[in-house]
């Protein structure tokens, strides 16, 4: 297998991770809003509003950073990463 | 003071700028207290605001095309984000979401996992390839992929139509803002409207909306936080009310327990103004189906992958990691006002409803409530109504109506805050609405000057030729949306969603599958993005009609249909007809490695 085809299985692999991730935080948790808003969640309020207004929110902010860092630790792996900074 | 390259000086610029507008702040309210009238002060804030824009409109201005279309691709990491914040957070993000969730508390609140839940399609699925490519708009991308004119032409229709539905919502808030802080008509403000924004995008394109979004953020994020802070301050509800305010969430669930939900008869409501609402649903409990739920944050989120004038952002970093790490400054800068939605919705709800808070009105007697200064001037401005339907005298909780942007506008004048964070507020709607109509505006103009006028009809034009183009259909495309909005025909956050569903119906597929599918080519581009927009739209018109639709898909879902049709259709199409060539097998190729040359030159 080629450097090429190895950067992209590997990039593939970081995606479906990252989607995973994703679907946990956008629609899995909102499959069983009813039961998890009868517990009481971070800072007292209940824990499905909770992660509607601020966790959810939170979890993708990080998610992309956390996504962003392995991407760019994959393409210097291969040799792809860009010269120059940002 | 500034010294060097613009770039370098960056977050001094801007520092001195948010110090700037801070001083004028205080100077407003010292100006206040020294007798100035509410009206002068808002007055103030609008004009000072948007002539701050058009300067930096104005000193953005160039002649080159690719500080024209993508800012000369130099734009940094953070700033790009905080850009990309304003352009993506309208009039309807600003001004009507916390109402949207005061009235319908969870359901609606998909919103908000919706709007940012797609940012992560977007930096994983989207913009580091289509940075990598190196194109100037969304159908340069589809046109050079597939190849041919036609999905070329294809993915300028889609676009046209999602985002000129998004941007007629826009410029009717920037309307209604100059029209209430100018004290005009709105069928003229609509246009004091369009001037402005055509300021920021006229003489610099994406240079100059960059420049300015990046302005228009720091004063909208300071109009929205501002007050937040500050009402649950002064009602003690805890100096930071992320953390604080679960002591209220709870106190309004046992509120709603007392008094029930709004239930009128309909002989009742008639006499209610249209667009008020009385609180008919719960605030913090699940009061929506998983299905309802998530079948609208999915659409949201597909749509925000989706809209050109967001992708095109990113195509202004000066590299393929710099685009990445840009979304997630985007949503960090898009979490700070998201997340303060909810709180303020708390925050006004029960300032109003809490009889045992000097500021709530429920139990007090009718004409009590009808003195109040506040209410007798948002009720003037058709945002607030009380009616004795009982005929005991007191206000109960199903005889008081409130509209929905009443709870960003009016709730720092029912807390009591000075009436300059009124005219603070009045600025940042203003500068929510203008950033996002500026992005869709040239979203629109440049596709159709770069991909049709360029591409397809004249290839030869000369750069400032084609620069002249694009402005023309600036000022044309602005018009047309303005004379559109000046109609009234739909309300601000109903067309805003169905932009959503427009732009997922037609371009989500055909995008990802262009960067993740070799196999996908021109005729399964082609087929996926007619078929997906006809069928969207068809549902919409069948469902506006009478329709019962299917599975639960609404008006306001309809993308989830459409898209559907799309990846069908586009993959049967693909694999009936013969495997792209290898010249663009290997462009594919070439895209998913960051590091190289882009796909297409600097100048094309």
């Amino acid at each position: 297998m080629s450097k090429q085809e190895q950067h992209w299985e590997k990039s593939r692999g970081l995606l479906f991770m990252t989607l995973a991730i994703w679907f946990v935080f956008s629609i899995g948790i909102f499959l069983f809003g009813a039961e998890m808003n009868e517990v009481t969640g971070p800072f007292g309020y209940p824990l499905t509003y909770w992660f509607t207004c601020q966790g959810s929110l939170g979890a993708f902010v990080i998610l992309i950073f956390w996504f962003a860092n392995r991407q760019e630790k994959i393409d210097e792996e291969f040799g792809f990463s860009e010269r120059g900074d940002d | 003071m500034i010294k060097g390259n613009f770039i370098d000086n960056l977050p001094k610029v801007y520092g001195i700028y948010t110090g700037g507008f801070l001083a004028f702040i205080i100077i407003m309210s010292i100006a206040e207290q020294m007798g100035m009238t509410a009206k002068t002060i808002g007055i103030c804030f609008v004009a000072f605001t948007v002539a701050i824009y058009a300067i930096i409109g104005y000193l953005s201005r160039t002649a080159q095309a690719d500080a024209y279309y993508v800012a000369g691709r130099q734009v940094p990491t953070v700033f790009n984000g905080m850009a990309t914040a304003a352009d993506w957070m309208s009039g309807a993000s600003f001004v009507a979401m916390a109402g949207g969730i005061y009235f319908k508390g969870y359901g609606y609140m998909a919103l908000l996992v919706g709007w940012t839940g797609g940012y992560v399609l977007v930096a994983s699925l989207l913009a580091p390839y289509l940075r990598k490519f190196g194109c100037y708009t969304v159908p340069d991308f589809i046109g050079t992929r597939y190849g041919g004119n036609l999905s070329r032409f294809m993915a300028v229709v889609v676009l046209t139509v999602a985002s000129f539905t998004y941007v007629t919502a826009q410029i009717n808030a920037t309307g209604t803002i100059a029209s209430v802080a100018l004290d005009i008509p709105f069928q003229y403000a609509v246009y004091v409207g369009l001037v402005s924004i055509l300021l920021c995008s006229m003489l610099g394109g994406m240079r100059g909306v960059t420049w300015t979004q990046v302005a228009q953020y720091i004063v909208l994020i300071i109009a929205y936080l501002l007050p937040v802070f500050w009402i649950s301050n002064k009602m003690g509800a805890g100096f930071f009310p992320h953390f604080m305010l679960a002591d209220e969430v709870s106190r309004i669930a046992e509120l709603e327990a007392q008094f029930g939900f709004v239930k009128n008869s309909a002989e009742n409501l008639k006499e209610v103004p249209k667009g008020l609402a009385g609180i008919t649903k719960a605030h913090s409990a699940v009061n929506a189906t998983p299905w309802a739920f998530i079948s609208l944050a999915l659409a949201m989120m597909m749509g925000t992958a989706s809209l050109p004038h967001v992708m095109m952002r990113y195509f202004t970093t000066p590299s393929v990691k710099a685009a990445r790490k840009s979304v997630g400054w985007s949503l960090f800068f898009i979490f700070l006002l998201y997340s303060s939605a909810p709180m303020l919705a708390t925050l006004s709800k029960l300032s109003l409803i809490d009889p045992t808070l000097p500021t709530g009105i429920i139990g007090k007697s009718i004409s009590e409530v009808q003195a109040i200064d506040w209410y007798q001037n948002w009720n003037q401005a058709n945002l607030m109504y009380v009616s004795d339907f009982n005929g005991n005298g007191t206000l109960e909780l199903n005889e008081f109506f409130m509209g929905g942007k009443a709870v960003v506008l009016a709730t720092p004048e029912i807390a009591g805050l000075p009436y300059v964070i009124s005219g603070l507020v009045a600025a940042g709607g203003m500068a929510a609405a203008m950033s996002t109509a500026d992005g869709l505006i040239l979203a629109i103009a440049n596709a159709i000057s770069h991909d049709v006028y360029y591409k397809i009809i004249d290839p030869k034009a000369e750069t400032a030729k084609r620069l002249v183009v694009a402005r023309v259909l600036l000022v044309v495309i602005g018009f047309a949306g303005a004379t559109i909005a000046a109609l009234e025909i739909q309300g601000i956050l109903g067309s805003v969603i169905w932009a959503f569903d427009f732009a997922m119906s037609g371009l989500f597929f055909p995008l990802v599958l262009g960067v993740w599918w070799k196999r996908a080519n021109k005729e399964g581009a082609i087929a996926g993005m007619f078929l997906g927009l006809v069928s969207g739209a068809a549902y919409l018109v069948w469902v506006r009609t009478g329709g019962s639709g299917f599975l639960g898909i609404t008006q306001l879902t309809f993308g989830i249909f459409g898209s559907a049709v799309s990846l069908v259709a586009m993959v049967v199409v693909s694999l009936m007809t013969s495997a792209p060539n290898a010249a663009t097998q290997k462009m594919v190729d070439e895209v998913r490695i960051p590091s190289g040359k882009s796909i297409l030159g600097k100048q094309h």
